[in-house]
């Protein structure tokens, strides 16, 4: 007989889209809120369970209904899947808690309960996007994610995240569109839509040169549909108005995880179905790597010029997307790792950094441009502290999560050449750019001019459990990293 | 086999490349919203075009079986997944374009223009 903890991929996914219709149901609109914690509590337990259980080494595939490939629809998972899931069932519960008293304020009461079905389905189509095995399943979620991802930031009624929801949206749907497209021209000549059924019939492909060139031009096309969806440099546009604009947990959630969902697709596709050797062949992970680079000066530049808190915040997002793409571009396991082990340090931290930045925002009466923050710090510490925390671990100070994730990414760059060099680089300007924008927000936040003003104010009681452990989850990912790291290294060489 | 012989034998896949260029097209340079959903459709059924005629086979009939007690071979029939592939792409479809839809009027309600880029300026101008 098989474990039964095989079942807790399929049994989650749908666990999480049933919680969905339940929160509705109750008759007081706040226990929407209470069932999603509940929910996402056991979600993250079970997760946790599930990775522990596939550490000695083990991956699985759970075929949905009994039925086997080729006709089924199949789920995978391996070490890092549950790892995955773990860190984004974590960080979304943290996000909840966390954002909740901006949510009270910012939603209307009767679509609360909406607000909290929509976080319930997105966290469902997150685990099928890291579980699938199955390109169009792959398809339905990732437009299930977009039109959830769009209800949250739009959750906030106002004329201008409306207006940056649409702009979202259209950005989200050419890059859905290109994927189905590819989806397509992939089943047109393979005939399979498995993962694992497509690795032989593509390498056959790549063996004998038939219908090489479309393969190369639906590859170009599936890479550029998912790199639009989590927003790498150029296709970044849409990213900061979205991500500013939202309720706190909306912006924590979008910035922290449903970008990262993509690219955890993005690099399943490129082993399970394309193997390294033949995405590094046909330029894939070269174009990746280049647009990473661009994408980290890029996005710490135009933060740089930002007055606006949290839109800052979301550039910087930009700017750490392009650190796990110069990971993926590398096109090796050790580069793989080193871009896992950064999803999970920035989905962590960007997670503490907006849910900080609404505490601090709400301390100051709602003044959102950073000149008007002067000691807001000082009005919530909790929120001020968890801030410098996530603010330094992004900078790469030593002893906090981004700076591993750097490390890794230098060690992953070593012996490769040209990459090394650019890739050290740009590590090393980042760096510097990263600690342009943060260490003038710091201090600014820290500075007591009136004492009067900046006394500490009554702390939301959620918020400041959310801060506080993310903030711990931060230095405890930097000091002992090693776990992490080796469930990763695991995971990649099972994937 | 020459130049127009290539698009002439593919007339699916080279109708349906051309429908994706437009649609793709309108719905990023349109400033209109409304075109800009429209556009949308056209990429999308440009798909459904594409996803279909790969479960077309030449010489060979529907996967429809008249005798249920009759032994059934694979081989006198067409592909019947992308028919189903593309029943779920168009629910897919009919949601977002309904969601689009349901934003648009939101937007005209509170700017009084369908034109994006009005719309975004003045969102600008109410940031704070």
């Amino acid at each position: 007989m098989r474990p039964i903890y095989e079942n807790i991929p399929a049994v989650s996914i749908l666990f999480m889209m049933l919680m969905g219709i339940v929160s509705v149901a109750p008759k007081n609109k706040k226990t929407a809120f209470r069932i999603t914690v509940c929910a996402l509590l056991l979600l993250f337990g079970a997760s946790l369970y599930l990775t522990v259980s596939l550490t000695g080494g083990r991956s699985f595939t759970y075929a949905m209904g009994n039925w086997g490939a080729p006709w089924g629809n199949e789920l995978r998972a391996g070490p890092l899947e549950a790892l995955m899931a773990t860190v984004f069932a974590f960080t979304m519960l943290m996000s909840v808690l966390g954002g909740r008293y901006d949510a009270e304020n910012d939603i209307l009461l009767e679509k609360q309960p909406l607000y909290y079905i929509m976080l319930d389905l997105l966290m469902a189509s997150l685990l099928a996007l890291i579980y699938t095995n199955d390109l169009f399943t792959g398809y339905v979620f990732i437009e299930i994610n977009t039109i959830t991802a769009c209800a949250l930031v739009m959750a906030k009624e106002e004329g201008r995240t409306i207006a940056a929801t649409v702009r979202y949206l259209i950005m989200s749907l050419v890059g859905s569109s290109l994927f189905l497209m590819s989806v397509a021209l992939l089943y047109g000549i393979t005939g399979h839509l498995l993962m694992e059924s497509l690795a032989p019939a593509i390498a056959k492909i790549a063996e004998t040169k038939s219908y090489f060139f479309p393969l190369a031009a639906l590859s170009c096309m599936m890479v550029c549909g998912l790199s639009i969806k989590s927003a790498l440099y150029p296709f970044s546009t849409w990213l900061p108005d979205a991500h500013g604009t939202a309720t706190t947990t909306s912006s924590a959630v979008l910035s922290g995880l449903v970008i990262k969902g993509y690219i955890i697709l993005m690099v399943k596709v490129f082993v399970r179905c394309y193997s390294l050797e033949l995405v590094n062949s046909l330029g894939l992970t070269n174009i990746l790597f280049v647009l990473g680079v661009a994408a980290m000066i890029m996005g710490s530049v135009k933060a740089i010029k930002e007055t606006h808190l949290k839109r800052m915040i979301a550039y910087s997002s930009v700017a750490q997307v392009g650190y796990i793409f110069i990971a993926v571009g590398m096109g090796t396991k050790a580069g793989l790792i080193a871009a896992f082990f950064q999803i999970i340090a920035h989905a962590v931290t960007k997670s503490l950094i907006f849910c900080c930045a609404g505490g601090m925002i709400d301390a100051t009466h709602h003044q959102k441009q950073l000149y008007e923050l002067d000691g807001a710090g000082r009005r919530n510490p909790v929120a001020g502290i968890g801030f410098t925390v996530g603010g330094l671990a992004m900078v790469g100070i030593p002893l906090l999560g981004s700076f591993v994730a750097k490390i890794y990414i230098a060690n992953a760059s070593v012996g490769m050449g040209w990459m090394a060099v650019v890739a050290l680089a740009t590590l090393g300007i980042s760096g510097v750019l990263n600690a342009l924008y943060y260490l003038p927000a710091i201090i600014r936040i820290w500075r007591c001019e009136n004492h009067e003003d900046t006394k500490a104010e009554k702390c939301d009681g959620r918020f400041a459990f959310a801060a506080i452990v993310l903030t711990l989850v931060v230095i405890a990912l930097g000091v002992c990293y090693e776990p992490v790291a080796k469930i990763l290294a695991l995971g990649v060489d099972l994937l | 086999m020459s130049g127009i012989a290539v698009y002439y034998n593919n007339l699916f896949e080279t109708g349906a490349a051309i429908l994706f260029v437009i649609g793709l097209l309108t719905l990023l340079l349109h400033k209109n919203l409304i075109k800009k959903i429209v556009g949308l459709g056209i990429m999308d059924s440009s798909i459904y075009l594409m996803l279909t005629s790969t479960g077309f086979v030449n010489g060979k009939v529907d996967p429809i079986v008249e005798d249920v007690l009759e032994p059934v071979s694979a081989t006198f029939y067409g592909n019947p997944v992308p028919t189903g592939l593309v029943l779920t792409g168009i629910v897919v479809s009919v949601s977002v374009t309904a969601f689009l839809l349901a934003l648009t009027v939101r937007l005209y309600k509170y700017y009084g223009t369908l034109d994006l880029d009005e719309i975004l300026a003045s969102a600008k101008k109410g940031d704070n």
